[in-house]
C-alpha cells in the first residue's frame, strides 16, 4: 500500500536573497512539473507547508519563500548543500495550451508573482502568443522580487512595474496595480487572456476592474492560496463548497472561481 | 443466519474473540460528564455484557477507535523518517446504524477523495468489524431518518439486546463462533420515524445568495467556536499536521496529524496572517453547507447522518437540526415569493 505522506529528501543547490524576508531556493528535482503547482515542503520535527514552484528547468526547481512562520524560520537557517523534505507536486497548475494564440496579460501582486513566473518566462519572446503584457505590483521598493528579471521584462517593453508606496530613491511608477490596468492593450478582449495572482483582496479588485471593462469571465484565470495540511484532498482545510483547492485548483477559471465563496 | 444467546453466552463469545479482536462499545464513564454528578457515555474496550450502556447515546462517536485524535505519521531520527508499525489485532465495534453510515462517509472522504487512499486511515479501517446494535427507536435528539441514514446492511453481526440476545450473523468470519448456538430467525428493525423532524433542503435549491442570509448572524452571536460539534461528529474528518522535535539536540521528532475542525478558530489561518470565515456564523454556515449540501454535490450522498451528537454537546444550546429547518424555511419562503 502506497503511503502518499512519504517525502523525498531533497538537496538545496543554491539560496539567493530577494528581499529582507524573501529568498529563492534552488532545489534538486527531476519529477515532471507544471507552472502554478506546489509542493508540500517540510523539515522533520519543525513542520510542513504548501509552497508554490516559481520556476523549473532540467534537474532543478525554484521556490521563493517568505519568512513568516515556524517552518520558514527553520528554512532560512538552511544553506546550499543542506537537505529538506518534499512531496508532490500537487494542484492543477497553469496549462500553457489555455493561452497559446492569445494576447496574454499577467497581473501579479507581491509574492503572487511566484506561481506565475514560469508562465511569463515560457511565453516571453515566444511566437506562440499574439502579445504578452505583465503588470507587477509590490508594496514598496524593498518588496520587489526577481529584480534583474523584472528589469529585463520592463526593458523589453512587456512589463509595467509599480509600488504602492515609493521611497526617496524610487523613480518608477507608484500607486495600486488597479490603476495601471488601463495601460494594457484592451482592444481585443475576446482574443485576450488574463491571469490574476496575488493576495485575495488584490485578486478581488483586479477582477472587478476587468469585469467592468467587459473582459469575458471565461478569459480570466486566478490562483488561490489556502491553508493545506495534506495536498491530496483529505485534511479539509482548503475546501470551499464542494471544491478542494488542492485537487481542482489552485488555478481556477473565473466562472468557477467566482462561485467559490468562503 | 439468526441465533439466540443468553448474556452468559454473549460474554463467552467476547472471551473467545479476545485473541484476535479488541471489542469496543458504549460504556458509562461514571461522574465524568460535563456537570457535577453526571456520567459521560463514551466508547471503550469492553469485556462483558455488563460493561455496555445501551440506553443512552454516547457523547463521542466511535470514530476515534480507528481514526485517532492524534496519530503519529512518521518518527524522525538521524535525518530518516520511519512509519510506525501497527499490531495486527482486529477491532470490533458495537455501534448503531447511523454510525455505520457515518463511517461510510469517512471512508468516502479518506479512501476515494483525491488521487489515492489515505494510507493511515486505510490500514486501521481494514481491521474494523461492525457489531451493529439494533436501533429501532433512536433517541430524542436523533434525525437519522431525514438523512436517510437509519438503515444499513453493512454489518458483520447485528444484535438485539434484551434479556435474551438475538444475533444476525452476516459475515463468515464470525459464523463459527455462533454455530453451536440455537438458531432463531431474526429480522433487524430500524428506526422508522424520529421524534425530531428535520427537513433537509434539496441540493439544487441551495444557492449562493443564501450565504449572505441573516440567518447565519444569529450564530455569530451565539457560537463560541469551541468545536465540540466537530469532535463529537461521526463524520467530521479534518486534520492538521503537527511536527514536534525532542532529544537534547532536537534531532529526533515526530510528524503527527491531529483532529481539526472548521468550527474552531485558526482552521483557515495561513502563514502571514490571512484567514477566511472569521465570524463564527460564517464558520457554522460552512459546516452546515458541508454536512447537508456540498458533500452531496461531490459524493452523491449527505455527509450528516443525523446522529444528533452536535446538538447533545453544544454548550450554547445551538441545534443543528433547527439550523437545517431554518435554512429550509428560508428556501420555501423564497420559492413562494
Amino acid at each position: 500500500m502506497k503511503n502518499p505522506y512519504l517525502m523525498d529528501k531533497i538537496e538545496i543547490l543554491e539560496v539567493v536573497p530577494e528581499t529582507a524576508i524573501d529568498r529563492t531556493y534552488t532545489l534538486a528535482w527531476d519529477k515532471p512539473l507544471k507552472p502554478g503547482q506546489f509542493l508540500q515542503l517540510s523539515i522533520p520535527g519543525v513542520g510542513e507547508a504548501p509552497i508554490s514552484v516559481s520556476d523549473f528547468e532540467d534537474g532543478k526547481l525554484f521556490m521563493t519563500i517568505r519568512r513568516v512562520g515556524r517552518l520558514t524560520d527553520a528554512l532560512f537557517a538552511l544553506k546550499a548543500g543542506d537537505h529538506l523534505f518534499a512531496r508532490g507536486p500537487y494542484g492543477n497548475g497553469f496549462e500553457y495550451g489555455d493561452y497559446v494564440g492569445s494576447a496574454l496579460k499577467v497581473i501579479a501582486g507581491g509574492t503572487g508573482l511566484a506561481p506565475v513566473k514560469k508562465v511569463i518566462k515560457h511565453f516571453w519572446r515566444s511566437d506562440r502568443l499574439t502579445g504578452l503584457e505583465v503588470l507587477l505590483g509590490f508594496k514598496t521598493p524593498e518588496d520587489i522580487l526577481y529584480e534583474r528579471e523584472i528589469q529585463a521584462w520592463v526593458d523589453s517593453g512587456i512589463a509595467t512595474l509599480t509600488v504602492d508606496t515609493g521611497d526617496a530613491q524610487w523613480r518608477g511608477n507608484t500607486g495600486l496595480i488597479t490603476r495601471y490596468i488601463a495601460t494594457l492593450n484592451l482592444d481585443n478582449l475576446e482574443g485576450s487572456r488574463f491571469i490574476v495572482v496575488g493576495p485575495p483582496i488584490m485578486i478581488k479588485f483586479v477582477t472587478l476592474e476587468l469585469l467592468k471593462l467587459k473582459v469575458p469571465e471565461g478569459n480570466i484565470w486566478v490562483s488561490f492560496e489556502r491553508k493545506m495540511s495534506c495536498g491530496i484532498g483529505k485534511c479539509g482545510h482548503c475546501k470551499i463548497d464542494e471544491t478542494y483547492v488542492c485537487l481542482e485548483g489552485p488555478v481556477f477559471r473565473y466562472p468557477k472561481a467566482k462561485r467559490l465563496l468562503d | 443466519m439468526g441465533y439466540q444467546l443468553s448474556r452468559e453466552q454473549f460474554d463467552q463469545f467476547l472471551d473467545r474473540l479476545k485473541d484476535k479482536y479488541s471489542v469496543f462499545g458504549p460504556v458509562v464513564d461514571v461522574d465524568r460528564g460535563n456537570y457535577s454528578d453526571t456520567d459521560r457515555i463514551t466508547y471503550r474496550e469492553i469485556h462483558r455484557f455488563d460493561d455496555l450502556e445501551l440506553n443512552r447515546k454516547s457523547y463521542f462517536s466511535p470514530k476515534e477507535i480507528f481514526y485517532p485524535i492524534r496519530e503519529v505519521l512518521f518518527q524522525f531520527a538521524g535525518g530518516e523518517a520511519r512509519v510506525p508499525a501497527l499490531d495486527d489485532k482486529k477491532i470490533a465495534i458495537l455501534l448503531r446504524p447511523c454510525d455505520i453510515n457515518g463511517i461510510d462517509r469517512l471512508d468516502t472522504l479518506f479512501l476515494e477523495n483525491g488521487p489515492e487512499p489515505d494510507f493511515y486511515y486505510r490500514r486501521r479501517r481494514e481491521r474494523v468489524r461492525f457489531f451493529m446494535i439494533e436501533c429501532a427507536t433512536g433517541f430524542e435528539s436523533c434525525w437519522c431518518v431525514a438523512m436517510n441514514a437509519n438503515r444499513t446492511d453493512r454489518y458483520d453481526v447485528a444484535f438485539r439486546f434484551g434479556e435474551k440476545i438475538l444475533a444476525d450473523v452476516k459475515s463468515d468470519e464470525f459464523s463459527s463462533y455462533f454455530a453451536p448456538l440455537p438458531q432463531q430467525p431474526f429480522d433487524v428493525r430500524f428506526v422508522q420515524q424520529n421524534a425530531r423532524q428535520v427537513r433537509v433542503p434539496k441540493v439544487a435549491d441551495v444557492t449562493a445568495d443564501l450565504f449572505e442570509h441573516e440567518l447565519w448572524q444569529e450564530y455569530t452571536a451565539r457560537c463560541i467556536a469551541c468545536g465540540r460539534c466537530n469532535t463529537s461528529c461521526i463524520t467530521c474528518s479534518c486534520f492538521t499536521m503537527q511536527d514536534v522535535a525532542f532529544g537534547t539536540d532536537r534531532q529526533m521528532g515526530e510528524r503527527r496529524r491531529r483532529w481539526a475542525g472548521c468550527q474552531i478558530e485558526g482552521f483557515t489561518d495561513m502563514a502571514g496572517g490571512h484567514k477566511f470565515r472569521g465570524k463564527n456564523g460564517e464558520k457554522l454556515r460552512f459546516k452546515a453547507m458541508h454536512k447537508v449540501n456540498d458533500y452531496h454535490r461531490r459524493f452523491g450522498k449527505h455527509q450528516c447522518v443525523g446522529c444528533g451528537r452536535c446538538d447533545d454537546v453544544c454548550p450554547q444550546y445551538i441545534s443543528f437540526a433547527r439550523c437545517i429547518n431554518t435554512l429550509s424555511d428560508v428556501i420555501e419562503k423564497r420559492k413562494r415569493k
